[in-house]
């Protein structure tokens, strides 16, 4: 077993690795390409953009998703728009400069050259786009609009309305529908991928069940592509869609692909705030609006309190009387700070007694000052679709009185390991999109998940791919019969019989509400050595009540929603584990992960360089055995580390 | 504070398409007027499991009205009385105590049931994959700012290109046509010069795909219009068979 982690970082300046990398990889001649099957699962962003590039290129992909149509993959719910170093305004942006934003942003946990690779690309993307015909918004002069996102100097952000993961997502989607037409792409809807199949330490295929059927089938492929997204549901309450999960990821863990830095989750300054117990999800509010939105909370503790108890409103309370702590704290980002610090403040200021809204778990986000400045007519203009989606949700009119928000799950910026080919520890396993860990460290800037997406897809996985399969032209399509399809499609089955012959008293929902409950308390904004044991006992106490005690009615030879959610929440009881695991370890605070034991004097984040700079990577050795950890060394070769500083 | 309501269900069971379908009706008590649509119907499938009943199936996966997979037919409107939103962002505030409350699937010739209230949209897809696109490859495109494009035409492409595929125009329409959604794809790409290269090939493409698949033909209702969770407006449809007139005649 080979315990050193091979990052595969080609040589030379940073600025021409990836020219480097492209100019000495292996291709597959297009004759060749016919030869060769592909699967790809996952249709957002990342998998639709894969399968449709490998489609044009000649390869014979096989496409899965688990909706009805590629198109509902939840990429189509990113809001406020995508990232790029065009430098359209003038303003002073760079590929450089993206990429430093993006490493300073992921507070030095995420590596160079992968970093840089996106930023590099960033571009393309955009070009890419709008030559399928995303309408993204323009000036008068016919030429694109930006907008400023958290965590940035610079407009670098290209926009749709609120609506641009829906237009790029839709632009993917019509590259892929393209090639399905052309044969080049066999499109899989309603099916859910189940295992991973491994023969001779390569990935040759994958076990899938048929979700209107219940039929589980065989997939051969030469290589897989993993496309499947985020964990972040583990939390039950999120801004992921209802279907969102992480059992792809687990599946490939299971097999040996290692599990890095599952303790990064990222928590979104800006959703509204939960209404109550049957609560299903969060809706999260573009970060958008926070150009030109006012973060704030009563100064007085008498006015916080008067708000909860109905006795007074927000409009109640003078301009003296409120405290937008996020300009008081961060003068030079003000309410532009990345993620990470917004959603502390929040919960700083909430905790400490001026939180709003009947539960105090709410800050306000006050359009009256944009209103004043430009006009209920721009401010409409800019946002207006999310305006109207808080005024159906929440029953308030957000042009009137301010909108309430609190932080929630999000993103995940941890995720199944690769190197820079993209390629898991498993050989022909690949991780695109927020499946993969690459990018982001240990926290997210906005804007830039729907850039790494469609940068796997379009731009770097079907490079990287080739130089995998250029020496497996000679290898036949195997048959779905031989004996390692046939183990894993009976793994698949007796795990399936196992569960629905529990016959318990709990629903699945209510045991995942249990873990949301548990994960969101003791691995949550704070943690402590404390809390995450408590965690890592809860969790194991609940996984044996799963698996005792959880009731799937119906049958499972077909469709059958509730065990498809109960396979997916037995992968999250192990995601949850593991996240309070990696948490423990960690022993600092770094982006989205804060351990309370390491802050300033301030309540700012405290990174352990020397000790913590690495990726931890999770390698599975079996059921009910703690994972062994492997380190991949970060090595800052061509940035200085900094303590992050959004004050000045 | 929170108020609650107690609501009667008639929801529509059918265990497959071939299938005889039938109303089954619930009570349901203290629904908070907070909660969605779906979080009601999770209320009553946690209930029907905790009886050790199956669940009502439904569509549904975002919940923010993006993704466009929920649908259902609720008291004869396709995403329920409330205007400018998809079922799950509709919410029990809008109904009141005491209230029956039918929930049906969409029902179309081009959509049929796979089990309750889910149905098979995949012909939305076919579609699509059958000139929904412009024919472009990955890379070797120009600059993203190379040809200017008007903010009018680009603001109302962006307009037609909010659809988001849930089918209510479908439902909503007597004839079961799908003018409006393809109508959108084509009006969005035949205002932007990318799109309008190939955009006689796309109307016909389209129009013949959506003809084959059993859709019928518009007869300016407006239902469609009025019930589009999106506001697609129906003059898309006017552009579409100008679009398609055009193509005909170029034969």
């Amino acid at each position: 077993m080979a315990t050193t982690i091979d990052s595969k970082i080609p040589q030379g300046p940073l600025a021409e690795k990836w020219s480097f990398y492209k100019s000495h990889q292996k291709l597959v001649n297009p004759a060749n390409k016919r030869r060769l099957d592909i699967i790809v699962v996952g249709t957002g962003l990342a998998g639709a953009s894969a399968a449709a590039s490998l489609g044009e290129l000649g390869f014979n992909v096989l496409n899965f998703c688990i909706q009805d149509s590629p198109r509902r993959a939840h990429s189509i719910a990113a809001q406020g728009g995508i990232n790029a170093a065009k430098n359209y305004q003038n303003d002073g942006d760079s590929v450089y400069r993206l990429f430093y934003d993006t490493i300073k942003g992921g507070d030095y946990r995420a590596r160079e050259a992968n970093v840089y690779r996106l930023a590099e690309v960033s571009n393309n993307i955009i070009d890419q786009c709008v030559a399928q015909g995303v309408p993204f918004a323009r000036d008068y002069g016919g030429l694109l609009d930006n907008r400023s996102f958290g965590g940035a100097q610079v407009s670098r952000t290209f926009y749709a309305k609120g609506q641009t993961g829906q237009q790029l997502l839709l632009g993917a989607y019509s590259a892929l529908s393209r090639q399905i037409n052309k044969g080049t792409v066999k499109l899989f809807s309603r099916h859910e991928m189940l295992d991973v199949v491994v023969i001779d330490g390569r990935a040759r295929g994958i076990i899938a069940r048929d979700l209107v059927t219940g039929k589980v089938e065989r997939y051969f492929g030469h290589a897989v592509v993993m496309a499947t997204g985020g964990y972040g549901n583990t939390y039950f309450l999120s801004t992921n869609a209802m279907g969102s999960n992480g059992s792809v990821a687990m599946q490939a863990y299971r097999k040996g692909a290692y599990f890095a830095n599952p303790c990064y989750a990222q928590i979104h300054p800006t959703c509204i705030p939960v209404h109550g117990d049957i609560q299903s999800k969060l809706t999260l509010m573009s970060e958008s609006l926070r150009n030109d939105g006012r973060i704030w909370v009563p100064k007085k503790k008498e006015d916080a309190e008067a708000i909860r108890n109905g006795v007074k409103t927000a409009n109640d309370i003078p301009d003296e009387d409120r405290d937008f702590y996020l300009e008081r704290r961060y003068p030079a980002f003000g309410n532009l700070v990345p993620r990470d610090v917004a959603s502390r403040a929040a919960k700083e200021r909430c905790d400490a007694g001026f939180g709003v809204n009947a539960t105090g778990k709410a800050v306000f986000l006050d359009f009256k000052y944009a209103i004043d400045r430009l006009g209920e007519d721009v401010v409409r203009a800019r946002y207006g679709n999310l305006f109207q989606m808080y005024e159906k949700i929440v029953d308030d009119n957000p042009y009137k009185t301010p909108m309430m928000i609190f932080p929630a799950i999000h993103y995940t910026m941890g995720g199944i390991w690769v190197d820079y080919e993209l390629q898991t520890s498993i050989k022909g396993l690949f991780s695109i999109g927020e499946c993969n860990f690459s990018d982001h460290g240990a926290n997210r800037l906005g804007a830039s998940a729907l850039m790494q997406g469609l940068a796997d897809g379009y731009f770097v996985l079907p490079y990287t791919i080739q130089n995998y399969l250029s020496d497996q032209i000679q290898v036949p399509r195997m048959s779905t019969d031989l004996p390692e399809f046939i183990e894993a499609e009976k793994a698949v089955n007796d795990k399936i019989k196992k569960l629905m012959s529990i016959k318990g008293k709990h629903s699945v929902d209510s045991i995942h509400k249990e873990l949301g409950h548990i994960m969101w308390e003791y691995v949550g904004m704070g943690r402590t050595k404390q809390s995450l044991e408590t965690a890592m006992k809860k969790i194991k106490d609940l996984k044996k009540e799963f698996w005792s005690n959880v009731r799937i009615p119906g049958d499972a030879n077909t469709l059958n929603t509730e065990l498809e959610k109960a396979l997916r929440l037995s992968d999250f009881l192990e995601i949850g584990y593991l996240m309070a695991l990696d948490s423990l370890d960690r022993e600092e605070s770094c982006g989205g992960h804060f351990r309370e034991e390491y802050q300033t004097p301030e309540g700012e984040a405290l990174r352990q360089d020397d000790k913590f700079s690495y990726v931890s990577c999770w390698h599975y050795q079996g059921e009910d055995k703690d994972p062994e950890l492997l380190k991949e060394e970060l090595n800052y070769e061509f940035v200085q580390r900094q303590t992050r500083n959004y004050k000045s | 504070m929170e108020k609650t309501i107690n609501i009667t269900l008639k929801v529509w069971r059918q265990r497959g398409p071939q299938e005889k379908g039938f109303f089954e009706t619930f009570e349901l008590n203290n629904i908070s007027t907070d909660s969605s649509f779906l979080e009601m119907l999770d209320v009553l499938n946690e209930k029907l499991i905790n009886e050790g009943q199956e669940p009502v199936v439904f569509d549904h996966d975002c919940r923010e009205g993006i993704c466009g997979m929920c649908s259902l037919f609720v008291n004869g409107h396709p995403h329920g009385p409330d205007e400018d939103v998809t079922t799950c962002q509709l919410h029990m505030r809008k109904f009141r105590d005491g209230e029956t409350i039918t929930i049906e699937p969409w029902r179309s010739a081009g959509f049929p049931v796979i089990r309750d209230l889910m149905v098979d949209r995949s012909a939305f897809d076919k579609i699509m994959q059958a000139g929904g696109y412009v024919s472009v490859n990955t890379g070797g495109v120009p600059d993203a700012n190379a040809i200017p494009i008007s903010k009018k035409n680009a603001d109302e492409a962006m307009d037609a290109a909010s659809c988001i595929g849930c089918g209510a125009c479908v439902a909503a329409c007597k004839n079961g046509s799908a003018m409006l959604f393809v109508s959108a794809k084509v009006s969005q790409l035949a205002l932007l010069p990318q799109g309008k290269v190939e955009a006689a090939r796309r109307a016909k493409a389209m129009v013949a795909k959506m003809d084959e698949l059993g859709f019928g033909n518009c007869t300016n209702t407006g239902a469609c219009e009025a019930e589009c969770p999106k506001s697609v407006s129906i003059s898309n449809i006017a552009r579409l068979n100008r679009e398609f007139l055009c193509a005909k005649l170029q034969d």
